[in-house]
């Protein structure tokens, strides 16, 4: 059975599995890492939102055999520690908004949160309304509003904390790429 | 937010009197129950309707009563205060709140309060069912009893070890204060206050007015836990052996399998270990179980098998086929005496999935079964389990896990069930989880309904309201079943009325004073021919979007505002008191621009009072917005929302419950539902089902919470779905001037996805040629594309989706 090797949270993990498992999957089943939520495992609902190398992507849509060595993957777990903090601002305004209930989609919101506002920032600019709308994670217990709030409370923190590298300085993202793959294999899968 | 008395409110005294014991353990343990309420009188309101003397939180309290007893705080040696609550947390605040109750009545900080789920005690008999929003209702006294119980003990201890009277001692932050400056632990206390037989004690409460978290905003005890993903639910749970377990489910609705004919070939595929058959049955949802190293290699292996399937219970059918039988079983209205409007409106199935599917972990040997669910109703599972299983009840232990969102769902234990007879069949453990697809397609839906609604009238006044409400029989084979049986006698019209109508006449409400009132429920279908619960909430969302779209029509009709109207017929003086609250917070009233404009809904159930006010925009731009994947439609742009509960526990928790319930409320009269076609619901996906996302999420939501009314706390669980369900349609109305009539008003729009197959029953997971898409970035970055990139900044503007044709079946 083929080895992978990965950085995960910051650490050199190996997992030996086929190569097409999917990300999730091994993060959940096999390493034992459970912050990643499974909610439909069709890259829609976003609970499993993670980041690959900054990038918000869902880990239900991502084959273990596609990482490379060097691929770092993030998963709520990590967070704190990649800003080497107790908790990662967005965190906090989470709690400050008192954001969740069940708290079963929350590990993907923030996730995909810390995603947005970097994203919105390397392009020079702070999150809007529009931005907020993009968001598609789904939360059915309806904490959305708070989920807007928390995230322009937590953009703030970040740009307090400087953690939020100037424009142009930044190592850009392909904005709408993690959408156009969603569409192209929803399509295919049917 | 106001905690002690207000002269200017008129607050009932609690009917409710208490005991409390101290129970023999080696530290203290002091309980309380609830002696059963004296009978309320009679409402003496113009109309009266049966909820009005007895509701469905009266009837689960009186349930809970006899055996509350065994509602035990316990005072470690540590000096922190643990509770096991006999309920299940699923997302709606219970636990935080009962850490609110203790930490008040003991002078414990919160932070040391440790509040648990309990396992299911069969001994807790019926105080162990989490429905009916009744959680804080049923438990605060108790709750209260228990701890001032215990913290009387705690002060008799202290006398005699600082060897001071009681009248000089006090309590503050976990500690007992003398007058002379001296303090002792509830540590050192905890085993000095212990006794070794069980004392029966007059528990010395204290007044509302010396309450100090009770009343006040207090952020969730779990939301640490939640943001950091370090939240335990059941799928988080790995005993010893047990590895991820799904099942390949019928084509139609509970079709059941036959055989699986690849059996070798299905046993070959990487990862997987077991494979069973599991026959169909009114518990069990059943198909061929597949377990493996990963759910992914279940999904791969159920994508892989060739089953042969029996019929499904609901064959051939499709939605118009279900309306047409409920508008043949409609109850005749009596001949109206008056003038009338009249409307039919019709309730399409909607899924009662939580972002959890169906879920749960079973050990089963041969003499023993432990499982791990997130169980509303954990003591009719352990017995339904046991029979299952041939074992006896003492044999089977639940374990209640956390839960992500239940929404009535967990009221039942499906996968509970499911998991326990895998496990048996294949000698191994097993953590079964349902795949979304198939919680959608097979999991338990809202029965579909009509409610008919008619309004007689006599110039400028109304004199009747009828209401026939009439829908797919809903499954009340849970344990709120069992409650009603057991409590037959004490239930209004009960030796006439099976379950489903016991709950209806407990629930339905019209809160007006509209002269004689008649709200009728008729059931069509055996009650397992569809999967069915009491998706929050029972029956109010519909009958009360029904009942409002007509006050809406009447005030049309006479000419007057539809506030004004509500206000002028409203019943009694807790519901003009919230309709005045929203109409001035939510500015009602106000010019909106065409396309737009407000809507108004008012609720009155569990004990509570709720007002609603929203805004939405129909405008062409908004509704033809392109949403990838997704319905856009028409967006409400502004919910105010006021909620009187009586007695407001922890009124940030209450707004949460009020903002989820408005996100319901606005799904449930736009766009979630299920389309029944040929046997099955087409809806496999969120983006399929199109619950509220945040592209229709209202930019501007206010939830006030009322001063304390009584001294009894309410549910909150489900009281916001019916009043902003309501405004939303109203809304509606004025904003299009079209009547709807149809909910969601989305139905019989062109579908906006193209449905997922039925074999295989599930979707394969999405490969993503992840290495490419990073090659293609590395491309864009070298190109300097940056400008373009920017220019599709924005997910909502790419990807002009247009609404897939249905595909034929
Ligand atoms: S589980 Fe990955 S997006 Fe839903
Ligand atoms: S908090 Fe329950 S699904 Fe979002």
């Amino acid at each position: 059975m083929p080895t992978h090797t990965f950085i995960l949270n910051g650490k050199r993990v190996s997992v030996d599995c086929p190569d097409d498992v999917h990300l999730l999957w091994v993060l959940r089943d096999l390493l034992g890492v459970h912050g990643p939520k499974y909610g439909c495992g069709l890259t829609v609902c976003k609970a499993c939102t993670s980041l690959i190398n900054g990038v918000s992507v869902q880990l239900c849509g991502v084959l273990v055999g596609d990482l490379k060595p060097t691929d770092e993957v993030l998963t709520i777990e990590g967070l704190p520690g990649s800003v080497g903090k107790a908790l990662h601002p967005l965190q906090q305004a989470w709690l400050d908004y008192d954001v969740a209930q069940c708290g079963y989609c929350q590990p993907g919101e923030i996730m995909h949160a810390v995603a947005l506002i970097e994203e919105a920032h390397a392009a020079g600019r702070r999150v809007n309304e529009a931005d907020l709308d993009s968001f598609r994670n789904v939360c059915r217990c309806g904490t959305y509003f708070r989920i807007r709030e928390a995230i322009k409370a937590g953009e703030q923190m970040m740009i307090d904390q400087g953690l939020l590298k100037k424009p142009n300085a930044y190592d850009p993202i392909l904005p709408g790429r993690e959408l156009k793959r969603e569409h192209h294999h929803n399509r295919a899968a049917r | 937010m106001a905690t002690s008395t207000d002269p200017l409110i008129e607050r009932p005294v609690s009917r409710r009197r208490f005991i409390a014991f101290l129970v023999a353990g080696p530290t203290l343990i002091a309980a309380a129950r609830l002696e059963r309420p004296a009978a309320a009188s009679a409402a003496g309101v113009p109309t009266s309707q049966p909820v009005d003397e007895y509701d469905l939180s009266d009837l689960l309290n009186d349930a809970a009563a006899p055996t509350a007893n065994l509602i035990r705080v316990v005072i470690e040696k540590d000096g922190s205060v643990s509770f096991a609550m006999p309920r299940a947390e699923v997302g709606q605040g219970i636990t935080t709140a009962a850490a609110m109750i203790i930490a008040d009545e003991l002078d414990v900080p919160l932070s040391q309060i440790n509040i648990t789920l309990a396992d299911a005690e069969p001994q807790l008999v019926f105080n162990q069912l989490t429905g009916g929003s009744n959680t804080i209702h049923s438990i605060y006294d108790p709750l209260r009893a228990a701890a001032a119980a215990a913290r009387g003990a705690l002060l008799q201890a202290a006398a005699l070890y600082l060897n001071q009277p009681v009248s000089q001692l006090s309590t503050a932050g976990g500690a007992v204060l003398s007058s002379l400056g001296q303090t002792v632990s509830y540590a050192t206390l905890s085993t000095k206050a212990a006794v070794s037989k069980n004392t029966l004690v007059k528990p010395n409460l204290k007044p509302h007015s010396a309450q100090q978290l009770v009343g006040t905003p207090q952020r969730r005890i779990d939301a640490l836990a939640a943001v950091t993903g370090t939240k335990v639910f059941a799928m988080d749970i790995t005993p010893p052996g047990a590895l991820p377990t799904m099942v390949c489910r019928a084509p139609t609705l509970n079709g059941s399998a036959r055989s699986l004919n690849n059996e070798a070939e299905i046993l070959a595929m990487p990862g997987v270990t077991d494979v069973a058959v599991i026959p169909h049955s009114a518990h069990i949802n059943g198909g061929v179980a597949v377990r493996a190293a990963t759910f992914g290699q279940c999904i791969d292996a159920i994508r892989a098998m060739q089953v042969d399937w029996a019929p499904g219970t609901a064959e051939g059918m499709y939605a118009s086929d279900v309306e047409s039988q409920l508008i043949k079983s409609e109850l005749p209205m009596t001949p109206a005496l008056g003038d009338t409007i009249d409307e039919r409106f019709v309730f399409n199935f909607r899924p009662g999935d939580p972002l959890e599917t169906n879920c749960a972990v079973a050990v089963v040997t041969k003499d023993s079964a432990e499982i791990w669910s997130s169980l509303k109703a954990p003591i009719w599972a352990q017995e339904k389990i046991a029979s299952l299983l041939g074992m006896q009840v003492s044999q089977v232990t639940c374990h209640v896990t956390q839960g992500g969102g239940s929404f009535g769902r967990h009221l039942f234990a499906d996968a509970a069930f499911e998991s326990a007879v895998i496990a048996q069949k294949m000698g191994k453990p097993v953590k079964l989880m349902w795949h979304r697809a198939d919680n959608f397609r097979q999991g338990r839906v809202h029965p579909m309904c009509t409610s008919r609604v008619r309004m007689t009238y006599s110039g400028k006044n109304i004199i009747a309201f009828d209401q026939r409400h009439t829908s797919v029989a809903t499954d009340f084979s849970h344990g709120l079943g069992e409650i009603l049986s057991a409590y037959a006698a004490t239930l209004p019209d009960a030796n006439s009325l099976g379950y489903s109508q016991s709950i209806f006449l407990l629930t339905a409400c019209s809160p007006y004073n509209f002269g004689p009132t008649t709200q009728l429920l008729e059931e069509v279908y055996p009650y397992d021919k569809f999967n069915t619960s009491s998706v929050r909430n029972i029956y109010s969302p519909d009958v009360r979007t029904a009942g409002e779209l007509m006050v809406d029509k009447m005030a049309a009709l006479q000419g007057v505002d539809r506030y004004q109207f509500r206000r002028d017929y409203a019943r009694d003086a807790r519901m003009v008191a919230v309709l005045d609250k929203v109409a001035e917070a939510a500015d009602w009233g106000r010019t909106m621009a065409p396309g737009t404009a407000q809507g108004i809904g008012v609720h009155r159930e569990y004990k509570g009072y709720a007002a609603c006010v929203v805004e939405i925009d129909c405008t062409p731009r908004t509704v033809n917005r392109v949403i990838p994947n997704g319905y856009g439609g028409p967006r409400v742009t502004k919910v105010t929302f006021v909620v009187d509960v009586g007695l407001p526990i922890n009124p940030l928790g209450l707004q949460a419950q009020m903002m989820g319930g408005s996100m319901d409320g606005i799904a449930q009269a736009l766009s979630y539902s299920l389309h029944l076609e040929d046997g099955y619901f087409l809806e496999a996906s969120w983006d399929d089902t199109a619950y509220t996302r945040q592209w229709n999420t209202p930019p501007d939501v206010n939830v006030i919470v009322m001063p304390p009314t009584t001294n009894e706390p309410g549910g909150a669980g489900e009281l916001g779905v019916a009043a902003s369900m309501a405004a939303t349609a109203g809304a509606y109305w004025k904003a299009t001037g079209i009547f709807p009539t149809r909910f969601p008003i989305n139905y019989a729009e062109p579908l906006w996805f193209t449905p997922y197959p039925t074999v295989p029953p599930i979707p394969a997971s999405p490969t993503t040629e992840y290495a490419s898409v990073i090659a293609q970035e590395q491309a864009d970055k070298a190109a300097g594309r940056r400008a373009e990139r920017e220019k599709h900044a924005h997910h909502t503007t790419r990807h002009a989706h247009h609404s897939a044709k249905r595909k034929d079946h």
